[in-house]
């Protein structure tokens, strides 16, 4: 069975259970909850307010889930979460997720800085 | 099992299977549920089950937030939308469950604003660019997902966005455990804990399942191996007699949660007396609603909503399969009238639904096996 094939049956993927790793590259300095992540190579922004008891800085990994950061794990755990999602035939839900988040006018604004 | 050369360490996953098929005593049949529907995707995925011994079932529960939610609340939430200045606005996940005049999708398709949102936080950020319209978010989702809503609807009043509002439809996993716990016609012998929602409410709350139900509980990450490996918490202390909450998914779940995220829910919601699950009837204290400091964000209190109940078709079985009185292959419109293309049930739309996992990787598969043997 060709788990790709596998996958374009699916009825929607299951977004409300993703949890997607990402690294940290960027904090707002006027907002101390804005971040910019990465996640294998595409820079998404993410709110850290649900993080404020323990403040995640630059480099530190987290997993995200619906635009915010849940929860501050090591790298060898993110790596674990990605290959975990790539398993479950779920990495490019991920990848579609993470690209999915902010707005046009935003990532306009990103790259222009 | 499948996919079995994609696993990091196949090795560990058979010497954890083995040491299952050691503990399962053959005398005893095990019924183990697993709350998440996270859970419940990965072990049909992953094809699980044909490496489990014959006396240990695995029973799908309630996690999936999109098969619990009524038909009824779909249809209060299009009703806003009826409104050509609003902006109706949800995660994928609910774009095609249906409604009694189709789903979110199909309404889109008849002119309704419909936009599919990733985060609240961009359907707080659509609000913004479009301040002549009313952009209405659709929120769904257990603990995992609350405190994002929550911390959206602080920054809407933080920075005095007035033209937005939120449908809250989130649940609780706990009051869900429970009323399956006293339904007469479910027998259980022990719980997966589910993974991300304890990453919000930790481990203490399920506690009373341990010891007041005598159910061990192990709150699980989402591989093959951590799967296994919760199984083998679970037997290990059934053998013994025993009954606590353990936490097999250290890496990610503190046991204490996360008290930011727990605050922003505080801060927003309130528990309703009561709410109608799919399946499951009314639960008492089982989803929150935004509370009077929020009022003017509040969809329910901005809109009239029918707030109809409706009632699922007669011959579909969904809520003997949420509960696991019946698997999914036992429904009478089964892969018959309800297919994840034409889905009647909801447990048939979300992937995380037992229904649609079980049709996409048992029912095609034997299906396959069968017209395979017979054109051969």
């Amino acid at each position: 069975m060709n788990a790709d094939e596998d996958d374009e049956l699916l009825p929607g993927g299951c977004h409300m259970c993703l949890a997607i790793p990402g690294k940290i590259v960027e904090i707002f300095p006027d907002n101390v909850n804005a971040a910019l992540i990465e996640v294998a190579g595409v820079r998404r922004r993410v709110d850290l307010g649900l993080l404020e008891d323990d403040r995640p800085v630059i480099g530190d990994w987290v997993l995200i889930h619906v635009g915010f950061a849940m929860s501050k794990i090591s790298e060898q755990d993110a790596l674990d979460q990605m290959h975990t999602l790539a398993m479950l035939g779920e990495a490019d839900a991920a990848m579609q997720e993470i690209r999915g988040y902010g707005t046009e006018e935003e990532d306009k604004n990103y790259q222009s800085n | 099992m499948r996919y079995v050369d994609e696993f990091r360490d196949p090795e560990l996953i058979n010497k954890t299977a083995a040491e299952i098929r050691r503990l399962a005593d053959p005398r005893r049949h095990y019924r183990l549920m697993e709350v998440c529907g996270g859970h419940t995707h990965a072990i049909y995925r992953f094809g699980l089950k044909d490496v489990l011994p014959e006396n240990i079932d695995l029973i799908h529960g309630p996690g999936c937030p999109v098969c619990v939610l009524p038909m009824g609340r779909i249809d209060d939430g299009l009703s806003m939308a009826s409104d050509s200045n609003v902006i109706f606005t949800a995660f994928g996940d609910m774009m095609r469950v249906p409604g009694r005049q189709g789903s979110p999708l199909e309404h889109k398709a008849r002119g309704m604003d419909v936009r599919i949102v990733y985060s609240p936080a961009d359907a707080l950020k659509i609000a913004k660019a479009n301040p002549d319209r009313h952009v209405m978010f659709f929120a769904i989702g257990f603990e995992t997902t609350a405190p994002s809503t929550a911390l959206t609807l602080m920054r809407a009043k933080e920075q005095g966005i007035r033209n937005f509002s939120v449908f809250c439809n989130h649940v609780t996993i706990i009051p869900a455990i429970r009323a399956i716990l006293d339904s007469p016609d479910m027998r259980l012998d022990g719980f997966i804990g589910p993974g991300h929602v304890s990453t919000v409410i930790g481990c203490r709350p399920y506690e009373w399942i341990a010891k007041n139900e005598w159910k061990p509980i192990v709150v699980s990450g989402f591989e093959p191996l951590d799967i296994l490996q919760s199984i083998v918490m679970l037997l290990r202390q059934l053998q013994k007699g025993e009954s606590i909450v353990e936490n097999q998914y250290k890496r990610v779940v503190p046991w204490e949660g996360n008290h930011a995220a727990l605050r922003a829910m505080t801060q927003v919601f309130e528990l309703r007396p009561y709410f109608e699950w799919r399946g499951l009837g009314f639960i008492s204290q089982s989803a929150l609603r935004i509370n009077q400091a929020y009022a003017e964000w509040d969809a329910e209190v901005r809109f009239q909503i029918p707030g109809l109940r409706v009632t699922d078709p007669k011959a579909a079985q969904c809520g003997e399969v949420l509960k696991g009185v019946l698997k999914p292959a036992q429904c009478k419109l089964f892969g018959k009238e309800c297919t994840p293309e034409y889905p009647i049930g909801a447990l048939m739309v979300s992937s995380e639904g037992s229904c649609a996992a079980f049709y996409n990787y048992e029912h095609r598969k034997t299906s396959a096996l069968i017209s395979l043997s017979t054109t051969t």
